[in-house]
């Protein structure tokens, strides 16, 4: 038997609850640096609508749907996730400029994540969920549904097409959508 | 003289034989995702096996592993006889007819929901019917658990409660604790949309109650690895165990801080805001504490141990530990496995690089690693620990107990390192097959194939678990074992404070930082009367 007092042994423990300490200021501290400095916070705040009209809801009605640029050049993107697709199923975005992506769902959970992003949010049916981000790289991104919404989950998938911001030519209604073919 | 024996086993096979199959079946899971060709393919097979597979693993093989293990216990660590072993016995009888209720309904698939449920997505009512019988046999074992500590505490005044028994009972608030959402979730929600008595269900209310659950569950899984690293490993490596007053320390942290972090599984919902989203990953950070305070202590007890058996230098005590007995080695395993998963996990919790795993193959792995790794290796060793007390002989030889860990660990890690990539990869979550003709997904292939080696290393392992217990019969010949006995620290308590010794004021704690983490949530939640969505129940209806 090693002789250690007790008093070595609460020594002993005392040290290492300061590295401890100084450990989670540091997981603390890039945690916060990252959601602050970085300016990247979850979806939190897009507000409620109700699952039963969403077709019928100002914002989610079938017309309003894609990508749609406002007065101040500011770019939305409004789809509907539903068991199981997208619609729109492929939309068109600039690359370099802020988007600002809505979902919501009329019938069951959903969630979203566009590979090679940090784009993800859950889509939850009453909610509205919002996702700001910058896309740096042009071309075709899978947008999957990454939640269990049934038997075809695995078939719920759209495009995210990226292109270049001298590509991305919206209409006189500020509407672009993927061209066909 | 053990009275609890037959109890015990009775709760200890039903986790196993449940988690054999379960095991068989998550290897299914992988080869139907993979390139290769694989029988019975198609998405209603598929989630019917993943119901299965998370019901068997997460609510089955840990209840009753977990409940069969708390007798054992509180017999051996108090040395007197279990009160209420009728009870005891109506919470086993309780839960089997809970489990085959759940697994009827899972067969009839029905309630191909999965083990998280998913409202609006509605099963059959059997199915969570089954789950609320299985969840109050689990409440009966902690009022026994905290019934035998407090006859103890009775008998023997002034005397520091046993860290094994002390720690159980943790668990056992903690799950009082950790039960509450489900439970509201499932009889005010869920249920009544499965009997078809609503039509309507706020699915933001259904999650934020779901998220009280979610995150101290797995500690409820884990506790019993951390009793078998602070009571069993010291001793079964020849040692003492550090200080008796960190594990007392580390189990109260458990309990308090385990409780109100839930919503970080909740980082990526658009019901809550991003105040209390940061409050509980606040919270989160700090239930790294109590495994950081044990990766010093659990170390510094085999330290002893190695030192005793001659090792010398600042790490060659390591290599002089008994690695051939059971115990030592799954330790170390898990401790291995434990960094990895607790590396993943921390990625999780940080409230802005969740985003880039969120709902990946990222977070399969790191759950698979945490509980498949390192609970479920603490289970078998818990289980070669005590069964030659359970069956009145010992192991003849422990070669075969330890190529069965070794198996475990290494199907493990071929198992999840690959999902780690296609997860930082973007493969999602819950997919019952891919598309490999597309070219973005075609390069995942391979590492799917990967992932499914691993997995037959796992079913070789799971197979030959079984095996071991089943060879060890009571009656053959054979050496009897000594009696049971637990790590002695090194110096061991006398008198502890009786905060320390209890958990009325920790229970106040869990109760004012619940109110504070879930208060306002829960309460907006209802004020807010988000609209209802409509059930969608498998079946029709």
């Amino acid at each position: 038997m090693p002789a250690v007092s007790e008093g070595e042994i609460v020594a002993g423990e005392l040290r290492w609850g300061m590295f401890v300490a100084l450990v989670i200021a540091i997981i603390f501290g890039t945690v916060v640096w990252s959601a602050a400095v970085m300016q990247r916070m979850p979806p939190s705040g897009g507000g409620v609508i109700d699952p039963k009209t969403l077709h019928l809801s100002a914002e989610f009605s079938e017309a309003n749907l894609g990508t749609a640029v406002g007065p101040h050049g500011a770019v939305f993107v409004r789809v509907v996730a539903a068991q199981f697709q997208f619609t729109p199923d492929c939309i068109v975005v600039p690359a370099g400029r802020e988007v600002t992506l809505r979902f919501s769902s009329p019938d069951v959970i959903h969630g979203i994540l566009i590979a090679g992003t940090n784009a993800n949010t859950m889509v939850v049916p009453g909610y509205v969920s919002q996702v700001k981000t910058v896309f740096r790289r042009t071309g075709d991104l899978m947008m999957p549904c990454h939640e269990f919404c049934g038997l075809g989950h695995s078939q719920m998938i759209a495009t995210v097409r990226v292109v270049a911001p001298a590509e991305f030519k919206p209409g006189p209604d500020g509407r672009a959508a993927c061209a066909h073919g | 003289m053990l009275t609890v024996r037959r109890l015990t086993l009775a709760h200890l096979w039903v986790a196993f034989a449940t988690f054999g199959v379960a095991v068989v079946l998550g290897v299914w899971q992988m080869w139907a995702r993979s390139p290769l060709p694989a029988p019975w393919r198609g998405p209603a097979n598929y989630y019917l096996s993943v119901t299965a597979h998370g019901v068997s693993m997460a609510y089955v093989l840990t209840t009753f592993f977990i409940m069969g293990f708390g007798y054992f216990v509180a017999e051996t660590a108090l040395q007197r006889a279990l009160p209420g072993k009728t009870w005891a016995w109506g919470a086993f009888w309780t839960g089997i007819v809970g489990v085959a209720m759940t697994v009827a309904s899972i067969l009839s698939g029905r309630a191909s929901v999965l083990y998280t449920f998913y409202p609006p997505i509605t099963a059959t009512p059997w199915f969570y019917v089954g789950l609320v019988l299985v969840v109050a046999a689990s409440w009966i074992w902690c009022v026994v658990m905290i019934v035998a500590m407090t006859a103890w505490k009775r008998e023997n005044p002034g005397r520091p409660v046993p860290l094994a028994m002390y720690a159980t009972v943790a668990n056992a608030v903690m799950w009082l604790w950790t039960t509450v959402g489900v439970a509201v979730e499932l009889v005010f929600q869920v249920i009544p949309v499965a009997f078809g008595w609503t039509q309507l269900i706020d699915v933001g209310l259904a999650r934020t109650l779901f998220s009280w659950t979610l995150h101290p569950i797995v500690y409820f899984w884990l506790l019993p690895a951390y009793i078998a690293f602070y009571t069993l490993a010291p001793r079964a490596a020849g040692g003492r165990l550090y200080s008796d007053t960190m594990g007392r320390l580390s189990f109260i942290l458990f309990l308090i801080y385990s409780l109100p972090v839930g919503l970080h599984h909740l980082f990526m919902d658009p019901q809550h805001s991003t105040g209390f989203k940061v409050l509980q990953m606040t919270l989160t950070v700090l239930v790294t504490v109590p495994t950081l305070l044990t990766i010093f202590t659990v170390p510094a007890s085999l330290e002893i141990a190695g030192r005793l058996r001659g090792g010398k230098g600042l790490f060659g005590w390591i290599g002089a530990l008994p690695w051939d007995r059971p115990m030592v080695l799954a330790t170390g395993l898990a401790f291995f496995m434990l960094w990895f998963g607790g590396f993943g996990g921390v990625i999780n919790m940080s409230l802005a690089m969740n985003a880039m795993v969120h709902n990946t193959s990222w977070v399969t792995a790191h759950f698979h690693l945490i509980f498949g790794g390192t609970v479920v290796i603490m289970y078998f060793a818990i289980a070669y620990e005590i069964w030659p007390t359970l069956q009145g002989r010992l192991f003849a030889s422990t070669k075969r107990l330890n190529l069965q860990l070794w198996l475990w660990a290494v199907g493990m890690m071929v198992m999840t390192v690959p999902w780690h990539i296609l997860g930082l990869e973007g493969q999602w979550r819950r997919a019952a097959s891919f598309n490999y003709a597309d070219p973005r997904i075609a390069a995942w292939g391979p590492w799917v194939v990967v992932s499914l080696v691993g997995g037959l290393i796992l079913a070789a392992s799971a197979g030959l678990f079984i095996v071991n217990l089943a060879s060890l019969r009571r009656g053959t010949t054979g050496t009897a074992p000594p009696p049971f006995s637990y790590a002695v620290a090194v110096h061991p308590p006398t008198r502890v404070p009786a905060i320390l010794n209890g958990f009325w004021f920790w229970n106040l704690c869990v109760l004012a930082l619940m109110a504070a983490a879930y208060g306002y949530p829960i309460l907006h939640g209802l004020a807010l009367h988000a609209p209802g969505a409509m059930a969608h129940r498998l079946g029709g209806g």
